[in-house]
């Protein structure tokens, strides 16, 4: 059996930021995903804000983690390559509505967030196409957007670059043991042994703490939906517009991503066994309500619709040692703003979950600053000739709508944490995320996919066992 | 590098327009993204390509050929292929990158846009519900059957009436795909008529009309679609709705011209054809610069875009050596029941010129009719008129005066 120090449930954002942090130390670390891939849940599906921190209760884990996790998140960004903006966000109300934006304005000021009330003109200097009754909006520089797939993945790469295991496709079925004498039984038959076991399975957290024996969390679900617009988009938004938060969360926004393009959404509707889908009823929430802050919502040049999952455990963060099974912690409730925490986390977790069972011995030689990948629309054409001398790969454009090229799906497919599906090379290269949505490219990229990890077409997934996209005529 | 003429795409209408310029004496450069020239008619393998224009029923690929091989002997044209161009400047540099050639950039006297076109997709028409895996777009499942020779399921369901979905409709089910139902939004099909006989009835493949989809289920692989009727508003009507259970769902929902290239370069563009606004010889608004075939208008038979890249060709090849001359322009107007036309501008002069059009519904017992600084320089009557069937009539052009107005009466 194979024997670890530390084994991590669950490879979204959080526990892909634990297994990296934890990677920097002289410690076996192994982290199971049940998905095919990293970022398979709510990581992959939200609003890739790098929030300010002005909106979470004073005192709590979320304004903690969210004011520091914004403090890091940007050199973190640079050093795994991950595609991310510093465009700022604005809340956005009526005259009537500026007594609640000074309130949010003074929850800022507690939570070390700085913030600034400005009024229509000022406002019109950021955001041109604020809606035509928004007089006042609180201003805060310091958000901005980030890919969270990109990130999530970025945080996995370089843990496997510095010698942490990644299981793909392992859901975890069974947590036997206590500290220093783990099994760990996965669905397809392997057990691993650990000292410590940390439970980031995010929707998944209150069943894996149940199946473990850990404290019972009562924890519930809601969809937020969204839709993806063209990158012709692009022009007519700069910043982040929220409405006022409610008691539902942060409201419909609209927003660039860090990839080039426009978001609205999300919707906040409770849900249960997991239901992501998109209803009609949700799209018509969106229309309704982006209508009072944004000019100009185009719904034609919708792309994608998607909806992420928020996992709610009270109303804070719930990050815990567990006191029914030593050596065991938990995390449940990261939902919002958990993808900007992210990093403040996993320093805790390290910190304060870990440390107590695992000496912590700095490894040497670790990387930090990831290779940089660039894309072929960022090289000069100088760089272009130079690579495609070097490998004619460069120079065959697999997906016209996001200029992806064979080489950029070769070095996806050969990464750290290798993308052997459809969806994950999707997610690192876009191949597939343009208006076209991989008409033109998906048929191409399973033809790469095969050829390069050597599984006839008909194996290869879009997402997983389940998902194979052609099948053997007859 | 200096060509007469650059063509971008490689398939019906790129051929067709690099051959009548290299016809004219111009050195010609095709820029074809993949491996082979004939763009998507390869995966055509059906018949009834060519009646027009040969003369003849042709499959796709046969149809590609004939224009590929004059292609490879005509000692004017140059092709690129697996060269996908990444810009266009407006005056007509053209940068390309091949895996054989590297970054190659172009000059040329004129310039043939003839990208064709995509599929709307299911995040385009919000198709709401999971999204699992088995829903392709007709193309797309065309493509992975035809050339790549798979299978795509078991049991399916088409949303929209496109001819690629009614032409998929009767594929399927010539490789044991039961095809349980195709469902069209709108009272009529966007499909040629010949292809509703051909494809759906002829194999009694029953067609829903005035329904659409209202969600899909599956968790990994599609289950079930959910569909209704619509009402006046499009919208569907809730009492209404349906199931069937089915493993595959092919979108033949339209076809968008691809035009993501010339973004930003100024070339006005026609919200209804999502084309190029054109004249006469398919000269866009930036001089030297041409459309042709599914990038400038959706057409419903390749002949068309044959015969309109010949045009567009033929040009460009007179305004590289200068010699591109006409009359005084002529406004096409759309009246009653006309939803678009191409040539958006006729020149008066000699001879005759096609104009293209769609009608906004399905038209019976109608005239149809063209005037001209307040005579009727047109007039026929027609007993059915549909969208999904595109119409050309022929007007003197020594008739025309300031502006010329289609209209149904």
């Amino acid at each position: 059996m194979e024997k670890y120090d530390v084994i991590i449930i669950g490879g979204g954002v959080v526990g892909a930021a634990v297994i990296d942090r934890l990677a920097k130390y002289e410690l076996r670390c192994l982290l199971l995903e049940a998905g095919s891939d990293v970022a398979y849940g709510s990581s992959r599906a939200n609003s890739g804000i790098i929030h300010a921190g002005y909106d979470a209760e004073t005192g709590t884990l979320k304004a903690r983690f969210n004011r520091e996790g914004n403090r890091a998140l940007w050199n973190i960004a640079r050093e795994l390559d991950v595609p991310h903006i510093k465009t700022g966000s604005l809340v956005v109300g009526t005259a009537e509505q500026l007594p609640m934006l000074q309130k949010l304005k003074a929850r800022g000021d507690l939570n070390g967030v700085v913030t600034e009330i400005i009024g229509r003109a000022e406002i019109l200097k950021k955001e041109r196409n604020v809606a035509d009754g928004i007089e006042y909006a609180l201003y805060a520089q310091e958000a901005g957007v980030i890919s969270p797939y990109k990130l999530t993945i970025g945080y996995a790469d370089r843990a496997v670059t510095n010698g942490a295991v990644i299981k793909l496709n392992s859901a975890v079925t069974a947590v036997f043991g206590r500290r220093g004498n783990f099994r760990v039984h996965c669905a397809d038959g392997a057990q691993y042994a650990a000292d410590t076991v940390v439970n980031a399975a995010g929707a998944g957290a209150a069943e894996i703490n149940r199946i473990a024996g850990a404290e019972p969390l009562t924890v519930t679900y809601q969809k937020g939906e969204y839709y993806v617009l063209d990158q012709t988009e692009r022009k007519n938004i700069s910043t982040i517009i929220f409405p006022l938060p409610n008691e539902f969360g942060k409201g419909i926004l609209a927003a660039p991503t860090a990839d080039g393009n426009v978001i609205y959404g999300p919707t906040a509707e409770p849900t249960v066994n997991g239901d992501t889908s998109v209803d009609a009823g949700g799209l018509d929430k969106i229309k309704k309500q982006l209508a009072v802050t944004y000019k100009t919502p185009d719904y034609r040049k919708s792309i994608r619709l998607y909806a992420g999952l928020r996992t709610i455990c009270g109303m804070d963060f719930v990050i815990e040692q567990s006191k029914l099974k030593d050596g065991f912690s938990y995390l449940a409730g990261i939902c919002s703003p958990g993808l900007t925490s992210a990093p403040a986390i996993a320093e805790y977790v390290v910190n304060e979950l870990v440390a107590p069972f695992k000496a912590l011995v700095p490894k040497k030689n670790c990387v930090t600053v990831m290779p940089k990948h660039k894309r072929l629309k960022e090289l000069t054409a100088a760089e272009i000739k130079e690579r495609v001398r070097a490998d004619e790969a460069w120079g065959r454009v697999i997906c016209r709508c996001e200029s992806v090229t064979e080489a950029e799906i070769v070095a996806a497919i050969r990464s750290p944490l290798s993308a052997v599906t459809v969806d994950a090379v999707k997610r690192r290269v876009r191949a597939g995320m343009g208006r076209c949505q991989g008409g033109f490219c998906m048929p191409r990229v399973l033809e790469i996919l095969a050829r390069e990890t050597g599984v006839p077409e008909t194996e290869i997934t879009k997402c997983g066992k389940g998902t194979e996209i052609v099948f053997p005529r007859g | 590098m200096y060509f007469n003429v650059a063509v971008i795409g490689g398939g019906p209408a790129g051929m067709a327009a690099a051959l009548a310029a290299e016809k004219k004496g111009c050195s010609v450069v095709v820029f074809e993204r993949d491996k082979r020239l004939g763009g998507i008619l390869n995966q055509c393998i059906h018949n009834g390509f060519g009646l027009h224009y040969f003369k003849e029923e042709l499959t796709g690929p046969e149809y590609a050929a004939r224009f590929a091989e004059r292609v490879k002997n005509a000692p004017g044209i140059t092709v690129y292929d697996e060269a996908m161009v990444l810009s266009v400047t407006p005056e007509r540099t053209v940068t390309a990158l091949s895996p054989y050639a590297g970054l190659i950039t172009v000059e040329a006297g004129a310039t043939v846009l003839a990208m064709g076109c995509r599929e709307r997709t299911a995040g385009a028409i919000a198709l709401t519900g999971t999204r699992p895996v088995g829903i392709y777009t007709a193309g797309t499942a065309q493509r992975l059957i035809n050339v790549d020779g798979y299978s795509v399921g078991k049991e399916a369901v088409i949303l929209g009436s496109g001819d690629i979905g009614l032409i998929m409709a009767r594929r399927m089910t010539f490789e044991g795909v039961r095809v349980k139902l195709v469902l069209e939004l709108m009272p009529y099909s966007s499909g040629l008529k010949r292809n509703i006989v051909q494809c759906l009835d002829d194999f009694e493949i029953p067609i829903l009309y005035g329904h659409t989809i209202t969600r899909v289920e599956g968790a990994e692989r599609l289950r079930r679609i959910y569909y209704a009727e619509v009402g006046e508003d499009i919208r569907p009507k809730p009492e209404t709705e349906k199931y069937v259970d089915c493993d595959t769902l092919l979108l033949s929902v339209g076809l968008i011209p691809e035009n993501d290239l010339i973004n930003g370069i100024g070339i006005k563009m026609n919200p209804l054809t999502s084309g190029a606004v054109a004249d006469e010889y398919r000269q866009t608004s930036v001089p030297g610069i041409f459309a042709a075939g599914n990038v400038l208008h959706v057409h419903d038979l390749v002949d068309n875009v044959s015969a309109e890249a010949e045009l567009a060709g033929s040009a460009a090849a007179d305004y590289a050596k200068g010699v591109l001359s006409h009359g005084e322009a002529c406004a096409v107007k759309v009246g009653a029941g006309v939803r678009y036309t191409v040539p958006q501008t006729v020149y008066r002069g000699t001879g005759k010129v096609d104009v293209y059009f769609r009608t906004d519904g399905v038209y019976k017992n109608k005239t149809l009719k063209a005037e001209s600084g307040g005579e009727t320089v047109f007039s026929k009557h027609r007993l059915i008129l549909t969208p999904g069937e595109m119409e050309r009539i022929e007007i003197d052009k020594s008739k025309l005066k300031d502006s010329l107005t289609l209209r149904l009466e």
